[in-house]
């Protein structure tokens, strides 16, 4: 009964979503108010109802309801509660139901938060959401439904994958599909503003909250995927330019760019057809990753062919979505002008910068997981691309991304000068050329790349640190400097705090890749071996139980000079019902190091072979990423948006009058 | 402004794509290596199944020899590390490393997917292969009789 209203919900849903855009789109074009008006009931409902069917799902889950095919595959009678709920997204057909249900969310927080935009915008807005909803809930309900019955039911389920029974898998898929979808956001704005002809500074600051928004998950939910895989993984790497990474990191490039050309919309009017394009591209690579993940087709091309609707369905609404939107842009945009001009030295050119180099990334990035694909799906030879192409790539491109980042938010809008600019960066120059050359030997060992990574993060936090000194020193008045701080917007620190993040990252990157040291050893008890300055000695493995898995369980004492340091207990686990193995780590972390063990295999009776990593400032990674994300979040919520929101009506109406 | 920023980006283009071509790794079959199409001195992939009973650790515990087969033709492989989870006797694995003089493959990583019934795509096209060639060898013995 449950699946069938779950089912039922879901297509009324589909519906209200078609509802929702066809009110919208007919509403606005004829400027029927009535319609316009009705969009935000109609995207309210559609939220309702696909939170029912993703309850109706999770209610089979938790129920342990069998005879629903997709609970079957993805979950098992033995799994405890969390990892059940968390089964609801550990396939394709849930994946695509959590994907709705955010859009939904999204859409809902649109409908309460844009009571101060014009109707005609808001019902625009909505369109487009609903449409692109619409899209998805016809590909769920024909190709990948998750409330398909299965008869005769089996007496079990076929288990979660056992990677995927980990807590951060449990919270990983939703935060990174609300990076993925709250894009569609931007995307939408874009579209309703190219159907209007209208783009201006108000545009683009209401759409910069939710761009921002959406990246700051979108970090989250990347950070949480690389934490996932180094300690899950059992390899130690926390980055492996696997096609399921650089599916969601092209957005995020994307995305990154997007935030910044957006800025330099709202406060100079400048790139606006530039600003446009970003923000379907972006879009369009989060609906290319989720596909890329979701529809098999990483793990074999020809899984399209064996099932050649979802692959069509695909390949359709790719097609659409970005074709469409793409043509409504080359037809509209030459009308959206350029915007104001400036100098080459000035904060716009070094913003243009930046987005020509965020490009070349993306544009990179995904060169290396298509063309593979392209190569393979037209017979023509099987190839991989590896690390080594995407390290060689990233860090020229990034190293001036880096230093202009310490540049751009000091110099001034339209034309700035180079001596200004000299003078008041010294002494970030002189702060970050020190941290290249004395932190190297610090850590014990001079290197031209780790020099390269301090000089880039010192000047990154340097600068952010002359920036606050400047608002401290140059506000006028008798108040003290901690008031003089308040007066400094939320949108600035929030910038201020990502960048320090990114310089934070630098320094974990940097360091990890410069010192860092392993081992695999053959261990009896009672061996020891060093690593890092670290002495772990094995003490043996003993067989322990766990709800759905046997294992063998290491313990190691890790000491330094004699002095105890931790005890590790890192695990070799079969999952039963699969009767897969796994590699549980153990990791000791600290704020200037991780101390890293995992189990290889049994070689005696009694022997093992243990891996053993020493990995200094690991932690900083993932540290510099919720920097950055706290930061986005900081800035997202400035006062400004919520109050520029009150005033757009009259604005919006000044800027259509000229 | 317009003129440097395409610069720029041409420049970053070039640069993308000259490090493109110099870090594409190839991936061969054993059959394929025993013909010596491979390349020399450069890393390419081989996958295939492990031969059942070939998996050998050396004394040191670490280094692992084992063998990788097409079904047509069998190249030895040594691995110093530890194997991942699914490698397996008798399953698929794709392998990264170079070809020694001695024709041995000195493989820096092993690939064995997270799927128990898993054939790394690479590993089941070269055995698919590898049968084709030997059908139709069959084929063409049968009628030539």
């Amino acid at each position: 009964m449950i699946p069938e209203l779950g089912q039922l919900a879901l297509a009324l849903a589909l519906c209200l979503a078609l509802a929702q855009s066809l009110l919208g789109l007919i509403g606005a074009a004829r400027g029927e108010v009535q319609w316009m008006a009705a969009t935000r009931p109609a995207a309210r409902g559609q939220f309702v109802f696909v939170a029912i069917a993703f309850a109706c799902l999770t209610a089979s889950f938790i129920n342990n309801d069998f005879t629903v095919a997709y609970v079957a595959s993805n979950s098992n009678s033995a799994l405890p509660l969390h990892y059940r709920i968390a089964g609801v997204w550990g396939g394709h057909e849930g994946s695509m139901l959590l994907w709705i249900l955010m859009l939904s969310v999204w859409t809902f927080g649109v409908t309460l938060f844009s009571r101060h935009l014009p109707l005609e915008m808001v019902a625009r807005v909505l369109a487009v959401m609903g449409l692109v909803s619409t899209g998805f809930v016809l590909f769920i309900l024909f190709t990948s439904n998750p409330f398909v019955r299965l008869f005769p039911a089996p007496p079990d389920g076929r288990d979660l994958n056992p990677l995927l029974q980990d807590p951060g898998m449990v919270i990983h898929p939703p935060m990174l599909y609300m990076g993925y979808v709250g894009f569609s956001i931007a995307f939408s704005f874009a579209v309703a503003a190219l159907l209007s002809g209208r783009l201006d500074a108000a545009w683009a600051r209401w759409s910069r909250p939710w761009t921002t928004a959406a990246w700051c998950f979108l970090t989250v939910g990347i950070a949480l995927g690389s934490g996932w895989a180094y300690y899950e993984l059992g390899w130690g790497g926390w980055w492996f330019w696997d096609p399921v990474e650089n599916a969601s990191f092209m957005p995020w490039l994307t995305g990154t760019a997007l935030i910044h050309s957006l800025a330099v919309t709202e406060k100079r009017g400048a790139f606006r057809s530039w600003t446009v394009l970003l923000a379907i591209v972006a879009f369009a690579l989060s609906l290319l990753g989720t596909f890329l993940v979701r529809s098999g087709v990483l793990t074999s091309v020809h899984a399209f062919a064996t099932d050649p609707t979802r692959g069509i369905f695909i390949l359709a609404l790719l097609t659409i979505v970005i074709g469409g939107s793409l043509l409504l842009y080359v037809w509209r945009a030459p009308k959206i002008g350029l915007g104001g001009g400036f100098e080459p030295l000035s904060r716009e050119s070094m913003l243009l910068m930046n987005n020509v180099i965020f490009a070349a990334a993306a544009g990179s990035v995904l060169l290396g997981t298509l063309y593979p694909l392209a190569l393979d799906a037209s017979g023509l030879g099987k190839i991989s691309v590896g690390p080594p192409y995407f390290e060689t790539v990233f860090v020229p491109l990034m190293a001036p991304a880096l230093f202009l980042m310490g540049v751009g938010p000091l110099a001034r809008w339209k034309k700035a000068s180079l001596p200004d600019l000299g003078s008041r960066l010294r002494w970030a120059a002189a702060a970050a050329a020190i941290a290249a050359l004395a932190l190297p030997f610090a850590m014990g060992r001079w290197g031209a790349m780790v020099a390269l990574g301090m000089l880039l993060a010192g000047w990154v936090a340097a600068s952010g640190f002359v920036q606050i000194w400047e608002k401290v020193r140059n506000v006028q008045g008798p108040s003290g400097a901690w008031t003089r701080l308040q007066s400094v917007s939320r949108a600035t620190w929030g910038m201020l705090l990502a960048h320090f993040g990114v310089a934070v990252f630098v320094v974990g990157v940097t360091l990890v890749k410069g010192y860092e040291s392993e081992k695999d050893v053959r261990m009896e008890p009672g061996d020891t071996t060093e690593v890092g300055g670290y002495t772990f000695r094995f003490d043996g493995v003993r067989d322990v139980t766990g709800p759905s898995y046997v294992a063998g369980r290491g313990q190691i004492a890790v000491s330094k000079n004699g002095n105890p340091v931790t005890m590790l207990y890192p695990e070799k686990r079969i999952y039963r019902v699969q009767n897969q193995p796994m590699t549980e780590a153990a990791i000791d972390t600290g704020f200037t190091r991780d101390l890293y063990v995992s189990l290889g295999e049994a070689v005696s009776d009694t022997a093992w072979v243990v891996r053993v990593h020493h990995k200094p400032f690991v932690d900083w990674i993932w540290g510099g990423c919720l920097l950055m994300a706290l930061g986005g979040a900081l800035a997202a919520s400035d006062r400004r948006y919520r109050l520029a929101a009150r005033q757009a009506p009259e604005q919006y109406a000044t800027a259509a009058a000229r | 402004m317009i003129v440097f920023g395409l610069a720029v980006l041409s420049a970053a283009t070039a640069f993308v794509l000259a490090a493109f071509r110099e870090n594409l790794v190839f991936f061969f079959t054993p059959t394929q290596v025993e013909a010596k199409e491979v390349p020399q001195g450069r890393a390419f992939r081989i996958g295939g199944m492990v031969v059942p009973g070939s998996v050998k650790r050396q004394a040191d515990g670490v280094t692992v020899e084992f063998v990788v087969t097409d079904t047509a033709k069998n190249v030895p492989v040594v691995y110093k590390g530890i194997l991942p989870d699914l490698f397996k006797e008798g399953k698929g694995v794709v392998t990264q490393g170079k070809l020694g003089g001695d024709g041995v493959f000195y493989a820096s990583e092993v690939l064995a997917k997270h799927d128990e019934n898993y054939m790394p795509p690479a590993a089941a096209d070269a055995i698919k292969q590898a049968q084709s060639i030997n059908q139709k060898a069959t084929h063409t013995l049968v009628e030539s009789k």
